[in-house]
């Protein structure tokens, strides 16, 4: 009966709280984009990156021949521009006959892919992980902030190395060897974030009020501090491709044929000089979309950080 | 006063030991002690304004925030309504809070930046209890309109208000839980001359309407003069005067109470007395002075018995508790 | 000895002109202590950083002179600017703690600004002797300084750094600072708002001192009336960056003209043996963006007119050197 009435009040009030809450969010992300009209690299990188998106997504409707079909009477054509191509591929082909064009298209998949998993889990548990040592301290704090001490004193690449050579390439390995040191960075930056906000007094009102400690975490803190999670999130995506590339390049990645870019550029190490586009076009294709998803997120930093904003 | 107080205090003491990694203990020997508050007895009855007044660093807020339990105290008990409170949790603990609020200093910091005025006061009506959105929605209606904001700001954010008006915000959410006893955190100290007349003003009406208890600390001693019943004197986390604001004010008997006193730059020519100017500054809480807290700046020290006991707060039959030596010999 | 005439600063922003200092006249005498009072944003702290020439961006003055012994220091170069700063015309900040730097020793400090300025050169020898005697020079007055302002045993805190000091000290070092090139002119910016109460009367002594001593004028800024009221010769009102009352300070306290004087000493708690009703200000400073051509304290205002909202008017002279602007003196 209770539960009646209070939906009845939901469907007939117009101050519904969470169409109230829902307006809210689309005007924050309305007036979030027309900030970023007044910042061209940051509109730039975030054009090129949904540009991207939508190749990774549309890949099956788009690439004009199998990424993995072989054709061996068109083994190491050229681009078409150049004397000897052929306009079915448009880029040419690899010393396999396998068309670069849609390899390249394909690529995009897995290099987003891990990229957003690595560091969508890096965040999940780095964030949690942060956000608990950052509110309760003590010895949870400690021992894992000495762990991620020690993760930090290991290069990234040389120990993603270690741990593929360990458990052996894959793509699920991979996305584990990513996110064994990828959340360190996000714990420390939220644990620090965690920190500084809990001292301010609208924690302390919360507490007043009584309210239970998970709650003041993701209730209140959270939304003060996602901003940052999202500039750093969208900063390490970048860094994560990149890692992804170096990996499938040492053979330690996603494994041929399923198309990547790091194992695209590797088959291409050996024709570099008589067929250099096996190479150098998925290169391309990798410096652009880290390129924009780079300026992107400095572009994000700059619009979400109040130092720097222009008044 | 022959009525039980609201707020009882009993040798309530709050140390913060100095976090030191292991590394450092061995260095540094033992670990030190903040001595914040440093046995604390006071009591608050029902109905009055009770100022707590100090300079930084002596306590006053801390002791606010750990009557509150928002601190946990390192020693001594605290009663409210007759009841202790030091061992409430789950849900006894819930019921106290929302008969024990506090307004913050920092009308900046106190409301969540990313919350509207609506989210910030539902926060504190689920708190009491109130789910039903209807009237959550009445509520928060009236409870704007008594601290004099307009429905119309329901849904903006806290950085689209003045610091009076945030303040003003900050006053709603403590009334919002329909509390008996407020403590108030210099809730002027960061506002302009002309709103803040307006807040006290706010205040003082509040108590009367809703028949409020306050614990009102500051660090001015004009504003405590004027909303004040009583007026305790806080010195590196003791009380060493409290008394009637009016005899407070006219008879101070502690020496740091008559330097604070006439310390106060005053507009009224005839009101100006000879500025005692206390000598340096207040000693750190880390190392607090053996004895009388306050020898090392005072004028009327007696000799060596302040420098080796401390002074007991000692009570006249007019209520004027005083803790120096020179009072009760 | 200073001289500020129709003074108007204003920060070019997307909404138009922001008046922040509108049409300012002051005048300071030698040994003249100024008070400038108002509410945060009236254009106090706005008033002096133009008197020194550092106006933020995007500020710029529009309209007015500044003559200062004479000489008009908005027509100076940057160049000649920089000397007079700091040597002729000195600043104390609010916050102690971020006015010193914190990685270099406190007596240093106070020495750097007689280096920078010259005041203690000397002509004789080679450059290397030059060198060694100003040192010995600037030192010794450091220590005399540090002496003067109330630091005691310099020789030892000379060496230490600023966390090492208290904020009162940090404060007395910083005005040691404003010192050391004897200059004429102190701008005090709510000099004791960071500091305690009994370390605020220390500060404010120190401070009546020197101008007894040296006859340096000081201009003190502040919203505390009743510092105002104890420390200064004059005062003047600030509302939304224009003067709205000036005159000696008895003259001001206690016959206060203006409705907003009068509104502010209302709204002040009273220390007294009878607890006076305090009656705060409606409404709140306006924004300045916003101000028209009509008076700005007239929304607020408990005595205006219809005439108020028509049209603005000047300060006028009721005698004694006490001028007010408000429409009830015309």
């Amino acid at each position: 009966m209770d539960k009646m009435n209070s939906s009845q009040v939901l469907l007939n009030n117009g101050n519904n709280l969470n169409l109230i809450s829902l307006k809210l969010f689309l005007r924050n992300q309305i007036a979030f984009f027309s900030e970023l009209k007044g910042h061209p690299s940051a509109l730039i990188g975030f054009i090129i990156l949904i540009l991207y998106i939508l190749m990774a997504i549309l890949a099956p409707l788009i690439a004009p021949h199998s990424p993995t079909t072989t054709d061996l009477d068109n083994r190491l054509l050229p681009p078409f521009w150049l004397e000897g191509g052929k306009s079915t591929f448009l880029l040419g082909t690899d010393v396999l006959g396998m068309d670069l064009l849609s390899r390249i298209i394909y690529g995009a998949q897995i290099s987003l892919i891990v990229g957003f998993l690595a560091v969508g889990i890096s965040i999940l548990i780095g964030g949690t992980l942060g956000m608990i040592a950052g509110y309760y301290r003590g010895i949870f704090d400690q021992i894992i902030s000495r762990l991620a001490d020690l993760l930090l004193a290991f290069p990234f690449l040389i120990f993603a190395i270690g741990m593929m050579a360990f458990m052996g390439p894959g793509f699920l390995n991979l996305i584990l060897a990513l996110t064994f040191k990828g959340w360190v960075e996000f714990f420390r930056l939220v644990r620090g974030e965690v920190m500084s906000e809990k001292t301010k007094e609208y924690v302390e009102a919360a507490n007043a009020l009584g309210i239970s400690k998970l709650k003041i975490m993701v209730v209140e803190i959270l939304p003060n501090i996602i901003h940052s999670i999202t500039v750093l999130g969208t900063l390490r995506l970048g860094y994560m491709i990149i890692m992804e590339a170096s990996l499938s390049f040492l053979g330690l990645g996603i494994q041929p044929p399923t198309p990547a870019w790091g194992s695209m550029i590797n088959d291409g190490r050996d024709y570099v000089m008589n067929a250099w586009w096996i190479s150098t076009l998925p290169g391309i294709a990798l410096l652009i979309l880290v390129l924009s998803i780079n300026l992107f997120g400095e572009g994000l930093r700059d619009l979400t950080d109040p130092r720097l904003k222009r008044s | 006063m022959a009525t039980a107080p609201l707020v009882d205090l009993r040798g309530v003491k709050k140390h913060y030991v100095i976090k030191r990694s292991i590394l450092e203990k061995m260095v540094a020997g033992q670990e030190q002690t903040v001595r914040a508050v440093d046995g604390v007895d006071l009591q608050i009855f029902n109905g009055e304004t009770l100022g707590l007044v100090g300079e930084s660093g002596c306590g006053k807020s801390t002791l606010g925030r750990t009557i509150l339990k928002l601190h946990e105290a390192t020693s001594g008990e605290i009663y409210f309504d007759g009841k202790s409170v030091n061992d409430l949790n789950g849900q006894n603990l819930q019921n106290f809070r929302r008969k024990a609020q506090i307004i913050f200093q920092n009308p900046y910091s106190s409301l969540n930046p990313r919350k509207t005025v609506r989210q910030i006061l539902t926060l504190a009506l689920r708190a009491r209890g109130l789910h039903d959105l209807r009237q959550q929605d009445e509520e928060i209606g009236s409870l704007l309109h008594r601290v004099g904001l307009s429905k119309m700001h329901i849904d903006r954010y806290p950085h689209q208000f003045s610091g009076g008006q945030r303040q003003r915000i900050g006053i709603a959410r403590a009334l919002a839980l329909k509390p008996r006893f407020i403590v108030a955190d210099e809730p002027v100290s960061a506002l302009d001359v002309s709103v803040q007349a307006q807040i006290i003003n706010l205040l003082e009406e509040l108590q009367e309407e809703f028949k409020l208890t306050y614990l009102f600390v500051a660090h001015d001693l004009s504003v405590i003069h004027y909303i004040s019943d009583r007026v305790a004197v806080m010195y590196l986390g003791k009380i060493v005067e409290i008394a009637e604001t009016d005899e407070l004010f006219n008879n101070p008997q502690h020496p740091y109470t008559q330097a604070l006193i006439s310390a106060i730059p005053k507009v009224d020519k005839k009101a100006r007395t000879d500025r005692i100017i206390l000598e340096g500054n207040v000693p750190s809480p880390l190392n607090p002075p053996p004895g009388c807290a306050f020898h090392t700046r005072c004028s009327k020290k007696r000799g060596p018995v302040c420098e080796t006991e401390a002074p007991l707060l000692t009570f006249d039959s007019n209520n004027h508790g005083v803790a120096c030596h020179n009072f009760w010999i | 000895m200073l001289e500020i005439s129709n003074l108007t600063m204003a920060y070019a922003t997307k909404r138009g002109n922001v008046k922040a200092v509108n049409g300012v006249n002051l005048s300071l005498g030698k040994g003249e202590i100024l008070g400038l009072v108002g509410e945060s944003g009236c254009g106090k702290s706005a008033t002096l950083l133009t008197l020194l020439g550092l106006v933020p961006y995007p500020g710029k003055v529009i309209n007015g002179s500044i003559k200062f012994q004479g000489e008009d220091l908005l027509e100076k170069k940057p160049a000649e600017m920089r000397k007079i700063r700091g040597k002729d015309i000195a600043m104390i900040f609010q916050d102690p703690m971020t006015t010193l730097n914190p990685v270099f020793k406190v007596g240093e400090q106070i020495r750097e600004s007689m280096r920078v300025h010259g005041f203690m050169e000397t002509k004789e020898g080679n450059w290397w002797q030059r060198r060694e005697k100003n040192k010995i020079n600037e030192t010794e007055r450091v220590l005399q300084l540090m002496r003067e302002v109330g630091i005691s045993s310099p020789e030892r805190r000379y060496f230490e750094y600023p966390h090492q000091f208290s904020g009162g000290m940090q404060q007395r070092a910083i005005i040691a600072i404003a010192l050391a090139c004897s200059a004429k002119l102190l701008l005090a910016d709510e000099p004791t708002t960071a500091l305690d109460v009994t370390i605020q009367a220390q500060i404010l002594e120190l401070l009546a001192q020197i101008n007894q001593e040296r006859e340096t004028a000081i201009i003190l800024v502040t919203h505390n009336l009743g510092m105002a009221a104890e420390f200064c010769h004059k005062i003047a009102v600030m509302y939304a960056g224009e003067i709205v009352e000036q005159g000696p300070t008895d003259e001001v306290m206690e016959n206060p003209k203006h409705p907003y004087t009068q509104g502010l000493l209302r709204s002040i708690p009273k220390i007294g043996k009878v607890r006076q009703k305090i009656e705060p200000i409606p409404g709140t400073v306006p924004d300045l963006a916003l101000l028209d051509e009509t008076c700005p304290f007239y929304p607020r205002c408990n005595q205006a007119n219809e005439a108020c909202s028509r049209q603005r008017y000047s300060l006028r002279d009721i005698g004694a050197g006490h001028l007010v602007k408000c429409a009830i003196y015309g």
